[in-house]
């Protein structure tokens, strides 16, 4: 039997957060509220005349997770922790910046910064929104930064404080490009000014009287220009010298340091006025380039590793009592407490409790896995449930997991593994730019030595690749808002390149290809009437358990009464309904007797060997309960109990994304594909029938064997992509030409990758790498419009014709239009594919 | 004529100013954050009109 039914909706939302209400809301003076956090929360605000943070947006609350625990936030309360956090302290005031992830509306702002409303020792507070941060200020006297992060988790804005946060300053963004921009912009107004008697005849006496002085300040002009404000152009040219490229950085450095040299012995020699006002308009477009191809997501991070993920501080248990430590001095052997929400830090033994770890930013499985005492579990895992204990077996770096970071793919930092287009021609524009400046001094030798010397300063002049230079920034970072209006963030716009040029696509499955928000649920054994469904969903609304909410949905709805209800973490619910005893949860939870211990029939692991697997579609539910209890131990199954009295069990699949048949088939006809599992092999049939014969399918593969295969790729000169979502494919994102991390939430963890995809965007993978394609063609042609103006400045050149006036009007044009030109091609481009 | 090079030193000063102010301007955060002040600014007046009501 399926159950199809749709999620039941009631009409009234939440006042605090919008979602949907229980059938009998918690109401507070009129208003209805989903749950006791809500309502707190309303209470608070309205307390302190907050209240107007409802009515600036439509629903800015957020939903309250009721994750408190009393000793959660200690660690705040150590002087280390402090010590790294704070980025001020005296006995007066302390300063610091956190993130917050939450944050998404007007209202947040709103709110946020008026904490001092609701916690009177804070200060002030700030918040800058498109990075997602607050900087507050509090009085150590009156508060605790404990307090404060309390203040904030429990309005829903909990601030993510890890590893890779501690010693974060406020960040400025990169301010030296508005500098730059600023002066370089101010001198070529003023340079442009001085230059006008020159380009008009009725002027001249005006050039006769004042043309040694306007040369002169133009001189001092652009030395700042070349100083401060091409700057970048030259460092980054001798960076490529270092390396032994040549990139195109250095045509345009050659180009300004000859037009500026020409230009300074104009003046000084009293023989013309100069080519400053090209040189400072050179720099200045290109800086403008520079510009467009900085703008990135501010809210997004890119170069995410564990660090980002783990936490600050954990409980040490000493002889002594309990202790907060830093996570980085973990060692082998001690005895640690995790409790609810927290994450796991070092492979460690599990020694008392019972775990529930979801590893879901690991494997992309949201499932939690059940451990018992004596079993193993590895860092990264998050803990559901009741607090444990464990002993660390592994120090934090040496982790299963975290060692993957030790591969030399990590310590590349920034390089980019393709030539881009930009400086592959600009090697051989160098090239050519010499041949023709020899040639013109072997022309003009015999002929007219001083015109020899203007030929080849001339073409040395005209060399400089500006309008090249501006193609790729301008049609990239065209691409890059196209994208971003899609929920397609790229790093930069050199990823746009690499993806455009990739020759083979590799999925990770579970999480990247099936979606872990929804699964199908399918029910075995004697058909479950109207009124005992109700019975079984009264019972399982009442707990948070990812199952129990997948299956409170799909069963109809009807507000029962649930008495003496009792939650058995790791194991499963029972509750009384009606008068009758409801149980769900694992086999042995329900009275099977099996030797299955975990709950909810699911045992993955991390361990290579074994794999995560909850999305099994080959066994088929039709086998009688008792056979799949013991032989499919890695479905993932509810069994229910009515009076004691076994009914049958829910089967949980995990299911492919709804796109997902024709992206793949769309993808195959271009590009290889290849998948790479962590799980066993059950799913290879229905996968080899999504792929098609010629991709290649790799299962129990683990997190090294991911990245060793994508590194054997690239050996064979493929151009790899890598879409995957947790930590496990960390390691194949980073070896990965372009890595590209799915999310079903942007502000969430995402592993360091190149590109952060949108999981509702995934259907239209296809055609984002047909746009990159597209765009590249464009960067070519502009690449040709460009060689144009070159070759028209060359041929002036060569003949001794290339004069200021040719150059201050050819130099804007050029580069005018191909922003202009590169700019429109790609919207066209993006309005043909419908993006 | 020769107050041409007064004027210019003069156009250049002022022009320098600006330059100097647009220095300030980044110097301020002012080129950070692009979005929040835009918000803020909006609550802040919100509040005076309450409480000219009031």
């Amino acid at each position: 039997m399926n159950l199809t039914a749709e999620p039941i909706h009631t009409a009234t939302a939440c006042a605090h957060c919008g979602d949907d209400c229980p059938a009998e809301p918690i109401r507070l003076r009129g208003k209805a509220f989903c749950c006791q956090g809500c309502k707190a929360v309303y209470e608070l605000l309205d307390a302190s005349n907050l209240c107007q943070y409802y009515a600036l947006d439509e629903h800015p609350g957020q939903k309250i997770q009721p994750v408190e625990l009393p000793g959660r936030f200690d660690y705040l309360d150590a002087d280390s922790v402090q010590a790294q956090l704070l980025s001020f302290r005296s006995a007066e005031l302390a300063r610091l910046t956190l993130h917050l992830p939450q944050m998404h509306c007007a209202s947040c702002i709103y709110l946020l910064e008026r904490l001092y409303q609701l916690n009177p020792g804070v200060t002030d507070s700030r918040v800058n929104f498109l990075r997602k941060e607050i900087s507050l200020s509090y009085r150590p006297a009156d508060t605790s930064l404990k307090e404060v992060v309390k203040l904030l988790a429990a309005l829903g804005y909990e601030p993510q404080i890890t590893l890779a946060e501690l010693g974060a300053q406020p960040n400025h963004g990169n301010r030296r490009i508005y500098y730059q921009l600023g002066l370089a912009g101010f001198c070529f107004g003023n340079v442009m000014l001085l230059a006008f008697p020159d380009y008009l005849s009725f002027t001249d006496e005006l050039a006769a009287k004042f043309g040694h002085f306007f040369g002169y300040l133009s001189l001092l002009l652009a030395l700042p220009v070349l100083l401060y404000g091409a700057q970048g152009f030259y460092r980054s040219a001798w960076a490529g010298l270092r390396q032994r490229t040549i990139n195109l950085d250095f045509p345009i450095s050659l180009g300004l340091t000859s037009l500026f040299s020409v230009s300074t012995y104009e003046v000084l020699s009293h023989s013309g006025a100069g080519y400053f006002d090209s040189f400072t308009g050179l720099v200045f477009f290109m800086l403008i380039g520079k510009w467009v191809q900085q703008r990135t997501y501010d809210a997004l991070r890119f170069d995410r590793d564990f660090t980002s993920y783990f936490p600050v501080a954990v409980t040490l248990l000493t002889a002594e009592g309990e202790k907060s430590v830093s996570v980085k001095d973990l060692q082998v052997g001690q005895r640690i407490r995790v409790r609810n929400q927290e994450v796991i830090p070092a492979d460690a033994m599990l020694m008392r409790g019972a775990g529930q770890i979801d590893y879901s930013f690991v494997t992309g499985e949201s499932v939690p896995v059940a451990k018992v005492a004596g079993e193993v579990v590895y860092a990264g895992g998050r803990q559901v449930g009741e607090a444990v204990e464990l002993e660390v077996v592994r120090e934090v770096s040496q982790g299963y997991l975290t060692q993957l970071w030790n591969n030399p793919a990590f310590q590349k930092a920034d390089a980019q593994t393709l030539e881009t287009y930009a400086n592959r021609v600009g090697r051989y524009f160098v090239a050519a730019t010499l041949l023709i400046a020899a040639g013109a001094i072997l022309y003009w030798y015999p002929r007219d030595e001083q015109m020899m010397w203007r030929a080849f300063t001339s073409v040395l002049v005209i060399a400089c690749p500006c309008a090249l230079s501006l193609a790729t920034p301008f049609a990239l970072g065209s691409a890059l808002a196209v994208f971003g209006r899609h929920k397609f963030f790229l790093k930069n716009s050199g990823v746009a390149e690499t993806l455009g040029r990739a020759t083979t696509i590799v999925f990770d499955k579970t999480g990247t290809l099936t979606d872990v928000q929804r699964s199908a649920v399918e029910y075995c054994g004697p058909v479950l009437t109207e009124r005992e469904q109700q019975a079984v969903a009264a019972v399982v609304a009442q707990s948070t358990h990812p199952l129990s909410q997948r299956l409170a949905q799909q069963l109809p709805s009807a507000a029962l009464p649930v008495a003496n209800f009792v939650e058995v973490p790791g194991q499963g619910l029972r509750g009384v309904v009606g008068g009758v005893t409801v149980k769900v949860g694992s086999a042995a939870f329900v009275g099977i007797d099996t030797a299955e211990p975990s709950a909810a029939g699911a045992d993955p692991s991390l361990a290579p060997a074994q794999g995560v697997n909850l999305a099994q579609s080959a066994g088929a539910p039709e086998a009688t309960l008792a056979a799949s209890a013991t032989t499919d131990k890695l479905q993932s199954r509810v069994y229910v109990s009515l009076a004691d009295d076994l009914q049958g069990c829910f089967v949980f699949r995990n299911v492919y994304r709804q796109q997902l048949g024709p992206v793949l088939a769309d993808l195959g006809r271009r590009y290889r594909l290849a998948v790479l599992s962590g799980d066993n092999d059950t799913e290879q049939d229905r996968l080899r029938q999504l792929f098609g014969p010629a991709a290649e399918l790799r299962f129990r593969q683990t997190p090294q064997q991911k990245l060793d295969y994508v590194a054997e790729l690239k050996q064979r000169g493929e151009t790899v992509i890598m879409v995957g979502d947790g930590l496990n494919d960390a390691g194949a994102l980073q070896q990965a030409d372009a890595g590209v991390a799915l999310t079903d939430t942007l502000t969430n963890f995402s592993p360091a990758c190149d590109a952060i995809l949108d999981a509702g965007s995934f259907g239209r993978l296809s055609t984002f790498l047909a746009f990159t394609r597209d765009c590249l063609q464009v960067v070519l042609a502009t690449f040709v419009l460009s060689f144009v103006y070159n070759g028209l400045g060359l041929g002036l050149a060569v003949q001794g014709k290339f004069t200021p006036i040719v150059s201050a009007i050819l130099m804007p044009i050029s580069s005018l239009s191909v922003m202009v030109f590169a700019t429109l091609l790609v919207r066209y481009a993006a309005h043909r594919r419908h993006l | 004529m020769e107050i041409i090079f007064g004027l210019i030193t003069i156009s250049l000063c002022v022009a320098v100013l600006f330059l100097l102010a647009f220095v300030w301007a980044v110097r301020t955060q002012q080129y950070d954050d692009t979005y929040t002040p835009a918000v803020r600014m909006l609550f802040e007046d919100d509040e005076t009109q309450q409480r000219a009501e009031q």
